[in-house]
Formats: C-alpha cells, sequence, structure tokens
C-alpha cells in the first residue's frame, strides 16, 4: 500500500454539550437518559414554531473559529438543508452553507505528532448547525428520542491534507481536547457527542488526486483508524489488481462489526438538500469588538499548557503530552501544582499510578474517589518521612478502593518509624547481639550491611524509615 | 337587534354600561355562526362552550371574534384546513391569538381557509367551499376566506387573518370588509402555521378601519419567539386615526390602473377601473394629493412568477414537518418513505402538491440560479421601486382585483381579461417588501363589492391606517353587512 499516496479529508461533528439550551429553542440542552424529557415544540417541528438563535452557540462557534485562524463573517445567518429523514423532525436542518458563509471560513491547525515533528490541517470551513434526534432501531421497530435535536453542533470540515490514519487520528484528538479546554463539548463519543465522516482517494503521487470514497458516521477515533485503513487498503488492492475503475465516488458506511465499509449510495444517488436561506432567522451582524473579547477569553489550549509543562515545571515532553490528554486530567494536575505538590512528582503520580488505575476500572480522572487535596497530604506524609513510598502507594491503593480520607490510613501503628533516636536504640541492640557479623563488616565483607538492614526492619515490622536507618547504621558500623 | 352588527367601539359602549352582557353578545354570535355555516360554510369548529369574559377597559375585552385554522390555539383543533392535521390539537397559541385572549377577547369559532393558506379561492379546505355571502354562487377569494365571509356576514366585528400574497387584502376586497396586514414582524408569527415564511403576515378583517386599527394594536409586539418581530410600542394605531388627510401624497401605478392598457376589457373591469378613477377624484377633492406614476410594465408582469417561485420554495420546506410521524394521521406503510408518501398523498389536495413539486423543482440545484435566485432578484427590484415610490409618496393606492368576486364555476376564468397579471397581483409586493397594506370597499358593481388597496413603507402603519380611515369616511361602504339580492 506505500507505493499509493492516501489524501484523507475530514468533517468532524462535535456537539456542543455546554450550552443552557439549544441552538434554535429554550429546551435545556442536557445529556439525558430518559428519552424525549428536554423537549419543547420546537424540537418536534409542530406547526408553528420558529427558530430563536442561541448567542451562547454563536459565541462558542466564534471561539472555535478564532483558534482555527479562519475567516468570521462580518454578518452570520443560516440555511435550510433540506431533506426527509426520521429524526429530522422540521424536514429540514438549519445549518450554515455556503462554506465562505460559514462562520469559520478557510483557516489552519498545527498538530504534534508523538516524534515531536509538526504536521499543519488546512480548514475549509466551521459551521454551526443544530443536531437531529436521535432514532434506535429495533427489529421491527424504531423509537425517536427527541433529546437530541436541536442541539448545538459544530461541523469542521478539513480539506483533503491529511495522509495517515494515525495523523487523522492525531487531529482528531486534539480538536476534541481543544473543544474540551475551552467549554464547549464534553465530547464524549460514547455519548455521540463526537461522529465523523471521512473521505478518502488514493493516487500515484502527492500532486494528484484520485477519487473519493466518503465514509458517514464513523463514531469513534478507533473506528476512524480501523476505516482509513480499512479503505486505504481496499482501494489499493484494487489499484494493483487493474480494477480502479471499481473505486467509484460513492458513500460508504463503516461498519464496526464486519470491520469493512459497505456502499450506501452513489454520486449519483446523492441527494439534493436544496439549499436556500433561512427566513426566520434574519442576518446578525457579528461585531469586530465581540469577536475580541471572545477571542481574549480563549482558555489556555493543550498545547500551551503542554509547553508550560516542559518549559516551566521541568517535566519530560512525554509526560507532559500525557498529561494534557484531556482537560479534565490536566485539571487535575493544575490543581495539584496550585496546591504545592511538586509538579514533577504531581506529574509522575498522575501519569503512572492515577491514569493506570482509571483505565483498570475504567473511570474518569473526575470520577476517582482521590482529589489532589488528598494526594498532597499523601505526599506530604511521604516527603516529611512519615510514610515510606511503599506505604504511600499503598494507602493511595486505600484511598481509591475503600473511598475513605488518606488520614484514615495513616495512624501511628503504620507509621513509618524516622526518628533518630528510636531508630538508633534498635541499631544499637542490633549491633550488640550480632559480633560475627559486625566483625565480618568491619573486615571489608561490604554485603553485610544490607543484613543489618533487613534485621532492622525485621524488628520494626518494615515501618524503619530506611533512608534514615542506613545512614545511621553506616554511621554506628563505621565508628 | 343584532349586536353583532356594531362596530367593537359601539360594543364596548354597551357592555361598558352594562346594556349587553358577553354572554349575550357570544350567544348570539354563537347562533350566527350556525346560521352562516349552514349557508356559506364559513367554519371548521364552531365553539359552542365559548366562555363570556370579564369586561374590562380593554376595547376588545368581552367581544367575540373569529380566528383562521391556521392560527395554533391551545386546546382546539387546528387544522389549516387540511387533511393532514384534520384531527390536530395543539398544546400550544399563537402569539398573536394569545395576546387577544389575554385581553379578554372571545374566540367562538376557528375559520376555513385554502389549505394551508395556499390558494385564492376559498375551495381547496378540506372541510369544502366557501360562499360569499353576498352572492353565494360566487368565491369570496382566499386563503382568509371564512374570515372574511364572517365578518362580511355580521358574525362578529372581526376575525384574524394571515396574507403571504394577499390572503387577507384579496378577500376583504370580495366581501366588501376590510382586510389589513401591518408591516412584516409587526405581529409574531410564532404559532402561525408556516406558508412562505419570508412573506407571512397575520392581520385581521374588519367591517372599518378604526376596528382593524384597535385589533392589532392588541395583537403586535416583540415576541422573543419571533426573531423577526420588532418592538412597535411607540406605534398606536387606533389612537394616530384623525381622520386628517388634508396634504397627504397618494399615487396610483398607470400602467395598472388605465383602461387603455387593457385590450378589450370585460364590462366588469371596465366598470371597476371606473370606480376607482371616480373615487380617485373624490379623494383629490378633499385636498389629498393622488399623481399617476409609471413602473416598467417588465416588472409589474413578473410579479405572479417571482411570488410563485418564492412562495412555492419555502412552502415545501416549510411542510416538511407534516409526515404524520409525530402528529397528524399515521400513514401505512412498512417503512418510514411509505408511511410519509401514503400520509402526504392521501392528506394534500391536488393544489397543494402541485405547489410542492414547483417549489421543489426551483429549488433543485441546477434550477435554484435560474428560478430562485433570479425570484429573489426581482423581489429586491420591485421592492425598491416601491420603496422609490415611497420617498416621494405617503402610499400607493390601486384597485383590487379586476372586479367583484367571481363566480365558483371555473368558466368564469375565460372571460378574464389578457394582461391583468400585474391587476390581479400587485398585491403580493405588499409582501414582498412587508409593507404595511390596507384593503377597504370603494363601491359595487352589479350588486357586488369592490375595494382599493393603499400599502405604504414598512412602520409606517399609522400613516397608512390614517389615510384609509380618511378616505372611507369619504365614501359610505363602512359597517356594511352582506346580504344576498337573490
Amino acid at each position: 500500500m506505500s507505493k499509493y499516496y492516501p489524501t484523507i479529508g475530514l468533517e468532524m461533528h462535535c456537539e456542543g454539550s455546554e450550552t443552557k439550551s439549544k441552538v434554535f429553542s429554550p429546551a435545556k440542552n442536557e445529556y439525558s437518559a430518559i428519552p424525549n424529557e428536554n423537549v419543547v415544540a420546537i424540537d418536534m417541528g409542530f406547526p408553528g414554531i420558529l427558530p430563536v438563535v442561541n448567542k451562547e452557540a454563536v459565541r462558542m462557534s466564534i471561539m472555535m473559529s478564532s483558534i482555527l485562524h479562519c475567516r468570521i463573517p462580518e454578518y452570520m445567518y443560516f440555511e435550510r438543508k433540506n431533506y426527509y429523514y426520521p429524526d429530522l423532525p422540521k424536514g429540514y436542518q438549519i445549518t450554515q452553507n455556503p462554506p465562505e458563509e460559514c462562520v469559520g471560513n478557510g483557516g489552519y491547525i498545527d498538530i504534534e505528532r508523538d516524534d515531536g515533528t509538526t504536521f499543519r490541517v488546512d480548514i475549509d470551513n466551521l459551521h454551526l448547525e443544530e443536531d437531529a434526534a436521535r432514532s434506535t432501531h429495533f427489529l421491527n421497530t424504531t423509537t425517536i428520542n427527541y433529546n437530541r435535536a436541536g442541539a448545538p453542533l459544530f461541523e469542521l470540515v478539513t480539506k483533503p491534507c491529511l495522509h495517515s490514519a494515525n495523523d487523522a487520528v492525531l487531529f482528531l484528538e486534539y480538536m476534541r481536547s481543544i473543544y474540551q479546554y475551552c467549554g464547549i463539548s464534553e465530547a464524549d463519543a460514547k455519548k455521540g457527542q463526537i461522529r465523523c465522516d471521512v473521505n478518502i482517494s488514493i493516487s500515484d503521487d502527492e500532486n494528484t488526486l484520485g477519487t473519493k470514497v466518503e465514509m458517514k458516521n464513523v463514531n469513534s477515533f478507533y473506528a476512524v483508524r480501523d476505516a482509513i485503513n480499512f479503505e486505504i487498503q481496499r482501494q489499493c488492492d484494487l489499484k494493483d489488481a487493474g480494477r480502479y475503475d471499481e473505486v467509484v465516488q460513492e458513500t460508504r458506511r463503516w461498519d464496526e462489526e464486519s470491520v469493512s465499509t459497505i456502499t450506501m449510495r452513489s454520486k449519483e444517488d446523492a441527494l439534493d438538500y436544496k439549499y436556500f436561506v433561512e427566513p426566520n432567522i434574519p442576518k446578525f451582524k457579528i461585531s469586530p469588538e465581540w469577536v475580541k473579547e471572545i477571542q481574549a477569553s480563549i482558555p489556555e489550549l493543550p498545547y500551551e499548557r503542554k509547553e508550560k509543562y516542559i518549559n516551566k515545571f521541568g517535566l519530560t515532553p512525554l509526560n507532559a503530552k500525557k498529561l494534557i490528554k484531556t482537560k479534565e486530567i490536566s485539571d487535575y494536575f493544575e490543581e495539584c501544582i496550585k496546591l504545592g505538590i511538586d509538579p514533577k512528582e504531581a506529574g509522575n503520580w498522575i501519569n503512572e499510578n492515577i491514569i493506570a488505575y482509571m483505565n483498570k476500572n475504567e473511570l474518569e480522572i473526575t470520577e476517582i474517589y482521590l482529589t489532589p487535596k488528598m494526594l498532597k497530604f499523601i505526599l506530604d506524609n511521604f516527603n516529611s518521612g512519615k510514610i515510606s513510598s511503599k506505604q504511600a502507594k499503598e494507602i493511595f491503593n486505600k484511598v481509591l478502593d475503600e473511598k475513605k480520607e488518606p488520614s484514615n490510613f495513616i495512624s501511628k501503628e503504620n507509621a513509618q518509624i524516622s526518628d533518630a533516636n528510636e531508630l538508633g536504640k534498635i541499631i544499637d541492640d542490633i549491633i550488640n547481639s550480632n559480633p560475627t557479623q559486625v566483625e565480618q563488616y568491619r573486615n571489608g565483607k561490604d554485603r553485610v550491611f544490607d543484613f543489618f538492614v533487613g534485621q532492622v526492619m525485621k524488628s520494626t515490622r518494615g515501618k524503619a524509615n530506611p533512608v534514615i536507618t542506613k545512614e545511621l547504621l553506616q554511621k554506628k558500623l563505621n565508628k | 337587534m343584532k349586536y353583532m352588527n356594531l362596530s367593537i367601539e359601539e360594543l364596548h359602549k354597551l357592555l361598558k354600561k352594562g346594556e349587553v352582557t358577553s354572554k349575550d353578545l357570544i350567544k348570539e354570535s354563537l347562533e350566527l355562526s350556525h346560521e352562516v355555516q349552514e349557508k356559506y360554510n364559513a367554519f371548521v369548529t364552531i365553539l359552542d362552550d365559548a366562555k363570556e369574559t370579564e369586561v374590562t377597559d380593554n376595547l376588545l375585552s368581552g367581544i367575540p371574534f373569529g380566528v383562521k385554522d391556521n392560527y395554533s390555539t391551545k386546546g382546539v383543533l387546528s387544522t389549516g384546513s387540511s387533511n393532514t392535521l384534520k384531527n390536530y390539537v395543539p398544546f400550544f397559541d399563537a402569539t398573536g391569538y394569545e395576546k387577544l385572549k389575554n385581553v379578554g377577547a372571545v374566540m367562538v369559532n376557528k375559520t376555513v381557509m385554502d389549505e394551508f393558506g395556499m390558494g385564492g379561492t376559498g375551495t381547496t379546505g378540506h372541510t369544502g367551499t366557501v360562499r360569499n355571502p353576498w352572492d353565494r354562487t360566487r368565491m369570496c377569494a382566499g386563503s382568509s376566506s371564512g374570515s372574511a365571509c364572517a365578518v362580511a356576514a355580521g358574525v362578529y366585528p372581526y376575525a384574524t387573518g394571515s396574507d403571504t400574497g394577499d390572503s387577507i387584502r384579496k378577500p376583504a376586497a370580495y366581501c366588501g370588509i376590510v382586510g389589513y396586514k401591518p408591516t412584516y414582524g409587526m405581529i409574531s408569527r410564532y404559532g402561525l402555521f408556516a406558508f412562505a415564511s419570508s412573506l407571512d403576515h397575520l392581520g385581521v378583517l374588519t367591517r372599518n378601519v378604526k376596528d382593524a386599527a384597535i385589533v392589532v394594536d392588541n395583537m403586535k409586539g416583540i415576541d422573543e419567539k419571533d426573531m423577526t418581530s420588532w418592538d412597535s410600542s411607540n406605534i398606536h394605531l387606533a389612537d394616530s386615526l384623525d381622520g386628517n388627510i388634508k396634504g397627504k401624497k397618494l399615487c396610483y401605478i398607470k400602467e395598472i390602473c388605465n383602461l387603455e392598457n387593457y385590450k378589450n376589457p370585460s364590462e366588469e373591469l371596465t366598470k371597476h377601473l371606473n370606480n376607482f378613477k371616480d373615487k380617485i377624484d373624490l379623494i383629490r377633492k378633499s385636498g389629498v394629493q393622488v399623481d399617476e406614476v409609471s413602473v416598467d410594465n417588465t416588472l409589474l408582469k413578473a410579479i405572479a412568477s417571482t411570488y410563485v417561485i418564492i412562495s412555492c420554495a419555502e412552502a415545501t420546506s416549510n411542510m416538511s414537518n407534516l409526515t404524520g410521524l409525530s402528529f397528524g394521521p399515521r400513514g401505512k406503510g412498512s417503512n418510514f418513505k411509505e408511511m410519509v408518501k401514503d400520509y402526504r398523498t392521501k392528506g394534500f389536495s391536488t393544489l397543494i402538491k402541485r405547489r410542492f413539486v414547483i417549489g421543489s423543482y426551483v429549488l433543485q440545484r441546477e434550477n435554484q440560479e435560474r428560478y430562485f435566485k433570479n425570484a429573489q432578484r426581482v423581489r429586491r427590484l420591485l421592492v425598491d421601486e416601491w420603496k422609490k415610490i415611497f420617498r416621494e409618496y405617503d402610499a400607493v393606492i390601486l384597485p383590487v382585483g379586476t372586479g367583484p368576486a367571481k363566480k365558483l364555476q371555473t368558466d368564469s376564468l375565460d372571460i378574464l381579461t389578457e394582461g391583468t397579471e400585474a391587476l390581479e397581483e400587485h398585491l403580493q409586493v405588499g409582501n414582498f417588501g412587508g409593507f404595511p397594506s390596507i384593503t377597504i370597499p370603494d363601491g359595487f358593481i352589479d350588486g357586488l363589492p369592490v375595494g382599493l388597496n393603499i400599502t405604504g413603507n414598512c412602520k409606517t402603519d399609522a400613516n397608512v391606517l390614517n389615510i384609509a380611515y380618511g378616505i372611507e369616511s369619504l365614501m359610505n361602504y363602512k359597517n356594511q353587512i352582506a346580504k344576498e339580492e337573490k
């Protein structure tokens, strides 16, 4: 497959989960387990309803447009995309079209690879639209849940500028974190908040473009990777076999079960959406002052945080990268720093212990019991020598498993013995009762030193502070 | 005494004095409703259980009125005169109706219309043809047919209407009453079944100009549910009527009004235009300047097709919500497509389907530039032309239609005079520009009423109504009640 040059374009839909109400209706915009809970007449397209634009959703779209270095139009308006579908109650979707009239037109974003190289993704447009209802298909029936109908949806369309599944996924992951960092969306694929369409073609060299095949509704980043790789392979195989004419401009569906793409419709069957201006929403001006205000409110973005972690906190690039993976993890880390935990120490604990625990238990960092405050409590005790690193790890696990404050697990009984006087007495006793070994050590048999450490540990049931123990032993044995 | 022949102010005075009660008025109006229903088929629903309301200082309190059936009325059947919604009972009120309800106005019936406002004959509603109360062999025009019929027949002093092309102003002329649609967005469109959103207006049918002003005063206002609505709290229509029109400047368009422009004009057309010119003379005599202006005939001839393209395009999209899935009688079929097809095939009348086909066609990618986009350009040209006129004149005054109400038998179409499209359709410019526009009766031809229309620039409603009020007082057609000669 390497002899062909794949080209990929992406359409990334992200549901703006963080507005209070829907994009054109006052219904609550909230993920709900109960179907049809957050619905008003507008969301179901009852006769006589009218859309009213949610200013907050527009603000978010301008923020995204700015982050993507897009041109923001002087005036904004919406269009209707007309088609019949059970989950589209009005029979049209209010959206933006054409690209040059969208809230974001043109633009780019630079993405970093793991090896430190970067690549640029060119943006065709970003537009604000309304989501459809969610239909669930059963054997003989389909249910429609209108909770999602009318939720704000940001659609980001790239140019055909990507050339590998890895780059595509890196871009999507970074975009997802931007949505999260900006407080626009939870961007949770499990809740269906992120959905992608993928366009793929292969060609002989980078100066030409082959026949474009579109894949719809690829709903996780894993699936995006698999679907791209599958489709590139499919096209390459056909080309190798001299059957490239069988690669036709069409829309295919990614089928997770069969791990393959299946034809949905050909170009000839492509729907004519009969776009026209939504007459119920008057064109409105986006003032430069407002844009400036929005741009000034863009929070620190993941790459900026990463820079800070490396340059200011001295973290390794790998650790820094792990910490910015989600806003929640990064926020957790920043909270730790705010509480005064050493950045490197906090970074290590999060990346090694906390993330391992999250992965093992399939939890988000916001769902775990251990707060940065608790982590600080544990680490303070460790750093003052009150507990050993082994104990710190044990307490960490107990806090998470038993969901109890760490102070419950640090008592006199299990506290590390760091008191030099107390340890000194114990060591004196051991030295006095083991003259043979003392003799051996003093005659140069260094290995015996470990015997003494072991004896101290044994008599303190492992609670002796190892650092202080070693120091005292050395001093006393070398006397 | 028949109270329902009186004006709003007269009724209010009687109610205030206690000479009649709200209950009495409702009773009389309901009786008349049944009578008119029997004769002219004006109503989809008659609300026999309508309850009297407290008489307050609001002129509309306690007084019955009718509501066009494309207004969403909470708990009351609202069909848009379509089989697709024949059992639809909404759970929310249209803002325009809600405002009337809130001041104590009493809805006593829902009036028949052309299906979803599409059509100008009053013959396409799912409950059948509405007949003209002056001559039941004739149409009321439409689409606010039932509202016009009922007001003309004296069922109540006013009924609400909606106007996308001329749906208030044409039936008003055919029924010898007043029809007024205010500036676009003055009354919220929330809860009005959308036909063509950029052209849709709410408005009212009454028997005199002042009543129209009073009703719209109570319906208008900015509505957070309609982004195209605007704050008109500084406009007080009824209070602005002083009848002093001396010095006002009006104009008529010679290409539309002059008889010599028509080859072989019909007798009706001749009488209609002569009557109009007589009335112009009358108006001039009262101290109003009325000039003749000229507008490019090509532009005037494009009005009708521009309207068809834009209104059909918007309609086909607006009515895509009618799938029978979450409301309306669900169609039969084994999948979504079949169910929707069955529902829409059975539910819509032929006329509407034809319009949907046109609407779809002009919006198709390959046709959009040629038809839809060009129609929008012509719309802009026409609006600009009218705005140019408004720079110099308070309003344009024109005759409505080619004469009195047409016969219901379609063969009457054969005797249409050639080249009368602009005369028939010029009211649509009022919708293109969102202009305030009012029709008032201006005479009779062979015992049948005809009307004239006054249209002014956006937001000059008070001035337009005052001109109409002044002109109305020069003639003797105010408060007339329809009576059949035969």
